[in-house]
This record gives structure tokens, sequence and C-alpha cells, in this order.
């Protein structure tokens, strides 16, 4: 059953996302800087490591790990120290079933959708382990505006997923990119297209603003308004620790992205190209589509104000929610009765 | 069949089993015995993520997220989220202290809960081996047994906790022409 080969292949499986991840939140840094840079008139880093500042990503990374780990008086101190691994472990632990090519997936879970809500809930906890440790009324604060907007933005995140599971017919992303490829017979014309073009667009909607919610990230960055709360949950944090969360934040905004790019957009598939190609093409298929949405979230970023937290709560509540209902209830009664 | 000590032991799946429940069960305690209540709610996640993983063990892997996404990504916030809006004590709390009189009653119940679950569970398995399933149950099939065999007892359960939460919500809401009054 268990054999040494098994033993290697989780290693070198944890190995290769475990770089994947980093790399791409790196990469995810420096696109942050530069295209926040030009859309504000400003050139942005420049010049480390040379040519366009390439560098500064690991500047910044090397500046912070340089500085000394504190942790607060009065602090508790194991939870305090724990708190930034769990965050990280949580958004580490979504790479697990993301597909990069029909082959090229760590682990296919018959599951998949349903495991990747269920451990990216967890980063929740991590939040509020931070914020309430750190003995801090600003930390505690932020933990508990993270916390609250957590919890409403999952509603509609785990509402516009179920959508895409009824049409899906399964709850695996492997399956869900092929259902997505299978061809659709629209009077005498078969074609194949992504959920977003095929009924999903709702969804689509509602997941990208409620994962935009869930990273925390301008308009919803409440939890670390700094006008009000000096970083919130993240204000004690430093050196180490401050790196996790740090590149936790961006890994999961890839990993977001990823995963609406599987679910809406048709992850490592796009139409005309063989099953053949897609095993070696896959994954930079599924690379392009992340930096799309990325590059979008980005957008958003240097595009609305931040919201204020009744505003934000009236958003899930009121009407994100009711319509995420709203279209589940479309999507199921178009599966059963039409199609 | 019955199963000796020796075989026991030797299984690998029994030693990922011990790495599992002991810590598991060190963690429960810690539930009860920390002085500090928000480290008895993370002692709590400990004990809900081994039971979560005790159940991918035995291949209900549907059994075992569930436990993570509802217990410890929902409950377990609520509770933080409950104890820090009223008070984040971070030193040691003397009244969750019980004295030896309330200690000693408590000890005794659970013990002997212990001793009739375990009973129960030993009297109607005995010393038999059941085997695993080749592969872990799908989603699918879990739904259908659900949406068929069990759906009035289903749909029951979904009304109870509907009622609960109306219940829950008229008992927290205070009308505004009361509050003078409180």
């Amino acid at each position: 059953m268990i054999t040494g080969w098994f033993w290697a292949d989780v290693i070198v499986k944890v190995i290769l996302a475990l770089a994947a991840m980093i790399g791409m939140a790196l990469v995810a840094i420096y696109a942050e800087l530069k295209v926040m840079s030009h859309m504000q008139h400003r050139i942005g880093p420049y010049y480390a490591g040379g040519r366009w500042g390439w560098a500064q990503p690991f500047a910044d990374a090397l500046k912070f790990i340089q500085k000394e780990d504190l942790v607060p008086e009065g602090a508790d101190s194991t939870v305090f120290r724990a708190a930034p691994y769990i965050v990280v472990a949580a958004t580490f632990a979504t790479f697990v079933v993301i597909p990069f090519s029909p082959s090229l997936v760590a682990r296919d879970l018959d599951l998949g959708v349903f495991y990747l809500l269920a451990v990216s809930s967890l980063t929740t906890l991590g939040v509020l382990m931070a914020g309430w440790s750190s003995a801090n009324k600003y930390s505690l604060m932020g933990g508990l505006r993270a916390a609250g907007q957590l919890i409403a933005y999952e509603l509609p995140l785990a509402l516009a997923v179920v959508a895409v599971v009824v049409q899906a017919g399964t709850m695996s992303l492997v399956g869900i990119v092929e259902a997505q490829a299978a061809p659709i017979t629209i009077g005498g014309l078969s074609i194949s297209l992504p959920f977003l073009l095929t009924g999903q667009i709702v969804s689509f909607v509602i997941f990208m603003v409620a994962s935009v919610a869930e990273l925390s990230r301008i308009p919803f960055d409440m939890p670390i308004a700094e006008s009000e709360l000096t970083m919130g949950y993240l204000t004690e944090y430093s050196s180490l620790r401050f790196t996790m969360f740090f590149l936790g934040e961006y890994a999961a905004m890839i990993s977001m992205s990823a995963i609406a790019a599987t679910l809406f957009l048709g992850g490592y598939w796009i139409p005309f190209v063989s099953e053949t190609a897609l095993l070696y093409f896959g994954p930079f298929i599924l690379i392009a589509k992340i930096s799309l949405l990325v590059f979008f979230i980005l957008w958003i970023r240097a595009t609305w104000p931040r919201l204020r937290e009744d505003q934000l709560q009236d958003m899930a509540w009121r009407w994100l929610i009711p319509i995420a209902l709203l279209n589940v209830l479309v999507i199921a009664f178009f599966k059963v009765v039409v199609f | 069949m019955t199963i000796t000590f020796g075989d026991w032991i030797t299984e690998i799946a029994n030693w990922v089993f011990l790495a599992i429940a002991l810590p598991t069960l060190g963690a429960a305690v810690l539930v009860v015995s920390a002085k500090n209540i928000v480290r008895a709610v993370l002692a709590l996640v400990v004990t809900l993520a081994g039971t979560a993983a005790l159940f991918l063990m035995l291949g209900a892997e549907f059994v075992g997220w569930t436990i993570v996404l509802v217990y410890i990504g929902a409950v377990i916030i609520l509770f933080l989220i409950g104890i820090m809006i009223t008070r984040a004590p971070l030193t040691k709390n003397a009244d969750l202290s019980q004295p030896i009189s309330m200690r000693v009653p408590a000890a005794l119940l659970s013990v002997i809960l212990f001793a009739v679950i375990g009973g129960a569970v030993a009297a109607s398995f005995g010393g038999a081996a059941i085997p695993l399933p080749d592969e872990a149950t799908t989603t699918a099939s879990i739904g259908e047994t659900l949406f068929t065999n069990w759906v009035i007892p289903f749909e029951v359960v979904s009304f109870v906790l509907l009622a609960a939460l109306i219940g829950g919500i008229a008992l927290a809401r205070q009308d505004p022409a009361e509050e003078g009054e409180v």
C-alpha cells in the first residue's frame, strides 16, 4: 500500500509546489509595484538589479528578513509565533488540487472544490490568532474586522462555486475543466466554451468580488486600514514572520486567481488545442489566465477607494448572498429542466 | 476474526493512528485544563483537526473536510469572535478554575460516560476487523444516499436547524420598544 516511492513522490510534489508558490508570489509582488506605478504615472522600482528594477521583491524580502524578530511584551508568544504558519500553510494547501495540465496536479481529489473552501477557511483562524495574541488594540480590532469580513464573504464565494459545481456535475477540479472542454451543441453547431460564456457570468462576478474581499485587498482592506488601525493584525509582526504574512498574501492572490481561472475560464484548457499539446502547454495557459486575473485585481486596487465597514457588510449580506442564492436557483433550474 | 496486540502493533496504519490519536487526546485534555480561554479554544482546534484526520484515515473524506469547514472554519471562529468582543483576557483566568468539590463529580461522570460509550461500541462490534473500503467514499454516492434513502430525515434536520436559527435570532434580538425597560 505505502511504499518508499510514495514518500519520494510526496516530497518532490511538496518541493515543486513550494517553489511554484514562492516564485509566483515574488512575481506578483513585482507586478504590483510596477503595474501600480504605471497606473499612477510613476516609474516605480528602477535601480534594484539593473533593468526595470527586477530585483526589487528580492531586496524587499531580504530587508524584511534581516530585521529583528520581535515578540511584544504581554503577548501570548506561542500563539503569536504560530499564527503566520497557519496562514501560510492554509494558502499553500490550496495548491494541492489545482490542475496545471491534465496530468500535472498534486492530487485530483474527488472533493476538490470542497477541500479548497475548507482549507482556505483556516486563514481566518490564523488572522484571529495573530490579532488576539499581539496584545495590541489595533491588532485585536484588525483581527476582528478581518474575521467578520472573511465570514461574510465566504458565503457568496461558496455559493458562486456551488453554481459551477451544479453545472459541471462534479467537485473535482480536473472534472470541472473537462466539463468545460466537452463540446455543447446549439442548433447543429458543436462548440466548447468556458463556463464564463455558458451562463456563469453572474457567478464569476460574485466570485471575483468575494475573492478580493477574502484577500483583504483594496477596496476591502478594512482589517489593515492604515489610517485608522496602523496595520491591523500585522502591526506587531516583524522580520521573517511579517515576510511570511506578506508572501502568504500574494500567494493567496495567485491561488484565488488560479481557482477562478480553473472554475470559470477553463483552467489549463483553451479551444482548438489537442489533448496531447495541453500536456505540455497546459501550465503556460493556466499561468497566462492567472496573470490576467492578477492584473485585474491590481487594476481594482488602483481604481477604487476603501469601503466603509458598514458598506462592506451591507454589500455581502444584503446584495451578494441573495444574488448568489438566486443564481444557484437559476443554474439548477436550467440544469434540471432545460438541459 | 480477532486481533492480537502483536498483529495490531506491526501494522503501520496503527502507528499513524497513534500519531494522530495521542496528540488529539492531549489537546482534548488541554481544552478543559487550560487556564486561558482562548488557549482552550485553540486546543479544541487541534482536537477537531485530529478527529478530521482520523476520518480521512478511514476513507471518509467528506466527513473529514466537513469537520474542518464547519467546525474549525466557522464554529471556532464564532467562539473566538464572541470571546474577543466581550473581553480579551491575556492572563490566567481565575473564573475558569473550579473547586475540588466540582472536579471530582465531573471526572466521575466523564469516566462513566466513557465506559458506557466504549462498552456499547465494543459490545456491538466485538473484536471484529472491519475492512476499509478500497477507495474513499465519493461525494456522488453520499449525495445519492442522502437524497434517496434518507431524504425525510434530511429534510427534518434542516427544518429543525431553521427553527433553531430563527429561535436564536428571536432570543438575541431586542426590540427598540423594550430597550428602555431593560
